[in-house]
C-alpha cells in the first residue's frame, strides 16, 4: 500500500472514529486520535494478523494495553475484514459486544485490556510462548504515558530483558497528557528513552504521525536479545484542531456542532490529500 | 445525535418516586468531594490521595482549594494504597480516592496488609462503584469489593444510599481511628431520609415497615426497594425496607428481625451474587436457625451485559417493576401469599 493510500485511510479512520463516539456519546476521543496512525501502520504494513490467520499459533498479535482508545482499534478491525463495520452503530449500547474496552467477545481483539498496566506482562508471556516454540512471529502492544506510572510495566519491563524477549515490540504513545494534565505534571515519567535503556531495551524514538517512518521503525529488524520499544511522540487530539493538546479530549465527547467542525477539517484535509494523488 | 441516556427509573416508578415525594439530591461522588473538602478545611491533616482520579473523584476543587491537601501518585493504585497507609501511619488522615474497581483489584493486598492488617487509620473511597461506568465494561465495574474485603479483617465498609447517608459515611470515616471503606456511585440520587434519621455506623436504617416482604437493599439499589414495596402496597402486599448502608460490621439485629417479621426476605445489591450483602444476610439467618424464604438479587455469576448503568439494572432485575415481581415470585412459591 503507498504512503498516499495509508495516509488517506488514516484520515477516514479518524472520521469513523468520531461518528462512533459521538453516536455513542461515550468514548475515548484523544487518546484514540493520537494513536490511530500507529494502528494503521501495524495492520496495513507490519503485522501478520487478518481473519483468514487469526485461528493460527503463529500469527502476530498486538495487544492494546491502553484499552481506553478502542475506538481505534474497533474501526481498524472493522477495515481489516473482522467484522462488518455497520456493527459498531451498537457501540456501548445493551447488549452490545463493542463494549467501551476490548474484550475477546470482539473479533479480532486477543486479550480483554482496560484496567491499565497489563500489556506488558501479558505480551512477556506471548512472546516467551513463541521463544519456547522457537516461532518467529512478532508481538506488540501499545502503551500510554500517563500508563506508565503503573508499577506493573517496570515488573514486566526487566522481564522482557531477562528473557532476551527481541520478538516483542513496545510502543508507546507519547502523547504526553493523562486525564488530571501534563505527565510531567502528575507522575513525571521522563527521561522514559533512557529509563527502557538502563533496563536493557532498545529504545528508538519516532514521529508517531509519520507513517513512513513508523513504518521503517517497525519494520526494522530487532535487536539481538533485547526488546524494543518504539517511543512514538504523538499530539492527544491529533487531526481535529480544537481537539489537539487539550486535556479534557481525554474522553470529551463532540456536541453535534463540533462534530459537525471536526469532520469538515477531516474532509478538508483528504481533499488535500487526493488533490496531491492526482 | 447520541441517544439519550436511559433513565433508572421507569416512567411508571418515576409516577412512584413523585407519590412518595422524594427529593433529587445530586450524586453521592459530589456529596462526597464537597463534605471531605469541608472537613479538610478544618482539619488541615486531612489529605486526598488521588491516582489520576482527581476528576473522577470531583476533587477538582478540592485541589483548588487546599492545594497543599492533595497528593497525586499517577496511574499507580497500589502504590496510591502504600501512601495511603503510610501517611496514616504518620499521623495524618488520609483518603486514598480511585475508582472502586481498580482500588479493590489491583491493590486488594495493599489493602490487605498495609492498611487493615497493620490497623492505620486510613480510608478508602471507591468511586463509581458496582456498575457506574456502565457501556465501559467489566474492567471497569466493582462486582468483586464488598466480597474481597468482607474476606479482610478489621476494615468498616461503607454503601451509602443517598446524599446523607454519603456525609455521615465520610464524617465517620474521618473520625475513625481504623481502616474505613466507602464505596458509591456517580448518578443522581433521591432523598430517603427525614432529618430526624440518626446515623451510625452498624446500625442499619429502616426506611418502611411492613410484615410480609422484606427488602434489605444497600447503596443506590435501595431506592428501588423502596418504590418496589410502594409498587406491592397497591397490591396489598405490606414490605419493609431497610438501608444496609455498613456492610461490615453487619447489623445482625436488623437482618434477623426482618426474617422474623417477615414471609420473605429479598436483598439486593449493586454486585455480585457471590460474597455481597445477600450472601452475608443468609448467613446471618441460617446460623440463627431463622429459616425464611430468601432472593438474593444482585449480578449473577456471568458477563456482564453491556449498557448503561440503568441498562444493567434493568437487565438483572434491580428495578422497582424487576424487585416487585420477585418478592412476588417468591412468596408465591413459598406458598405463603395468603
Ligand atoms: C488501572 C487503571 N487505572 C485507572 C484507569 C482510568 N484511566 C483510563 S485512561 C487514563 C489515563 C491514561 O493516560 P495515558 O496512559 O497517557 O493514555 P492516553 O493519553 O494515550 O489516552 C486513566 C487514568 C484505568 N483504565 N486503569
Ligand atoms: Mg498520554
Amino acid at each position: 500500500m503507498t504512503d498516499h493510500a495509508l495516509q488517506l485511510k488514516s484520515i477516514q479512520y479518524r472520521q469513523k472514529l468520531l461518528r462512533y463516539i459521538t453516536e455513542a456519546g461515550a468514548g475515548h476521543t484523544g487518546g484514540s486520535l493520537s494513536c490511530v496512525d500507529i494502528l494503521n501502520v501495524l495492520y496495513n504494513r507490519i503485522m501478520n494478523v487478518s481473519p483468514d490467520n487469526f485461528d493460527q499459533p503463529d500469527r502476530d498479535r498486538y495487544i492494546q494495553s491502553k484499552g481506553h482508545s478502542v475506538e481505534a482499534l474497533y474501526v481498524v478491525l472493522a477495515d481489516q475484514g473482522f467484522y462488518p463495520e455497520a456493527e459498531l452503530e451498537t457501540l456501548c449500547r445493551y447488549q452490545s459486544p463493542f463494549v467501551g474496552h476490548p474484550t475477546r467477545k470482539v473479533p479480532g481483539i486477543e486479550m480483554n485490556t482496560g484496567a491499565l498496566g497489563h500489556g506488558l506482562p501479558i505480551c512477556v508471556g506471548l512472546a516467551l510462548a513463541a521463544k519456547l516454540d522457537g516461532a518467529r512471529h512478532r508481538i506488540f502492544t501499545l502503551l500510554g504515558d500517563g500508563e506508565l506510572a503503573e508499577g506493573s510495566n517496570w515488573e514486566a519491563a526487566m522481564s522482557a530483558a531477562h528473557y532476551e524477549l527481541d520478538n516483542l515490540t513496545a510502543i508507546l504513545d507519547h502523547n504526553t497528557l493523562q486525564i488530571t494534565g501534563h505527565t510531567h505534571d502528575v507522575c513525571s515519567n521522563e527521561p522514559v528513552d533512557e529509563k527502557f535503556a538502563s533496563f536493557g531495551w532498545y529504545v528508538v524514538s519516532v514521529d508517531g504521525h509519520d507513517l513512513a517512518a513508523l513504518t521503517e521503525v517497525l519494520s526494522a529488524k530487532p535487536a539481538a536479545g533485547k526488546p524494543t520499544m518504539v517511543i512514538a511522540n504523538t499530539v492527544k487530539g491529533r487531526g481535529v484542531s480544537f481537539m489537539e493538546n487539550v486535556v479534557s479530549w481525554h474522553h470529551g465527547v463532540p456536541s453535534p456542532e463540533q462534530y459537525e467542525i471536526a469532520q469538515a477539517e477531516l474532509t478538508q484535509a483528504e481533499s488535500t490529500l487526493l488533490g496531491q494523488l492526482n | 445525535m447520541s441517544a439519550p441516556a436511559p433513565s433508572l427509573f421507569s416512567p411508571a416508578a418515576q409516577d412512584v418516586i413523585s407519590r412518595l415525594g422524594l427529593k433529587k439530591g445530586r450524586a453521592n461522588l459530589e456529596e462526597f468531594a464537597s463534605t471531605l473538602q469541608e472537613l479538610a478545611e478544618q482539619d488541615r491533616q486531612i489529605l486526598a490521595v488521588t491516582s489520576d482520579s482527581r476528576g473522577s473523584g470531583k476533587l477538582g476543587p478540592f485541589g483548588k482549594a487546599l492545594p497543599q491537601q492533595i497528593v497525586e501518585v499517577g496511574i499507580a493504585e497500589q502504590n496510591l494504597v502504600g501512601i495511603t497507609a503510610g501517611l496514616a501511619a504518620g499521623e495524618k488522615k488520609s483518603f486514598g480516592v480511585s475508582p472502586a474497581c481498580f482500588l479493590t483489584a489491583r491493590a486488594l493486598e495493599q489493602i490487605k496488609n498495609d492498611v487493615c492488617y497493620s490497623d492505620v487509620p486510613a480510608t478508602l473511597i471507591g468511586i463509581s462503584a458496582g456498575v457506574s461506568y456502565g457501556a465501559l465494561g467489566s474492567t471497569h465495574h466493582s462486582l468483586h469489593d464488598l466480597a474481597a474485603l468482607r474476606a479482610i479483617a478489621n476494615i468498616t465498609i461503607l454503601v451509602p444510599a443517598d446524599n446523607f447517608e454519603t456525609r455521615e459515611a465520610i464524617r465517620a470515616a474521618a473520625s475513625a481511628s481504623h481502616p474505613v471503606y466507602v464505596r458509591f456511585g456517580k448518578a443522581v440520587m433521591f432523598n430517603l431520609h427525614t432529618p430526624a434519621t440518626k446515623f451510625e455506623v452498624g446500625k442499619a436504617i429502616k426506611l418502611r415497615e411492613g410484615t410480609d416482604v422484606a427488602f434489605i437493599g444497600t447503596g443506590e439499589t435501595v431506592i428501588h426497594c423502596l418504590l418496589a414495596a410502594e409498587k406491592l402496597s397497591q397490591e396489598g402486599i405490606q414490605s419493609q425496607v431497610v438501608s444496609m448502608h455498613t456492610i461490615k460490621p453487619l447489623d445482625a439485629n436488623a437482618i434477623l428481625e426482618a426474617g422474623r417479621e417477615c414471609r420473605a426476605v429479598v436483598t439486593v445489591e449493586e454486585h455480585s451474587v457471590h460474597g455481597g450483602l445477600g450472601e452475608a444476610c443468609a448467613g446471618v439467618l441460617m446460623q440463627a436457625g431463622v429459616a425464611v424464604p430468601l432472593r438474593i438479587v444482585g449480578f449473577p455469576d456471568e458477563d456482564t451485559v453491556t449498557g448503561s448503568q440503568a441498562d444493567i439494572f434493568r437487565h438483572y432485575g434491580v428495578s422497582m417493576e424487576g424487585l416487585a415481581k420477585t418478592a412476588l415470585e417468591l412468596l408465591e412459591n413459598s406458598g405463603s401469599l395468603a
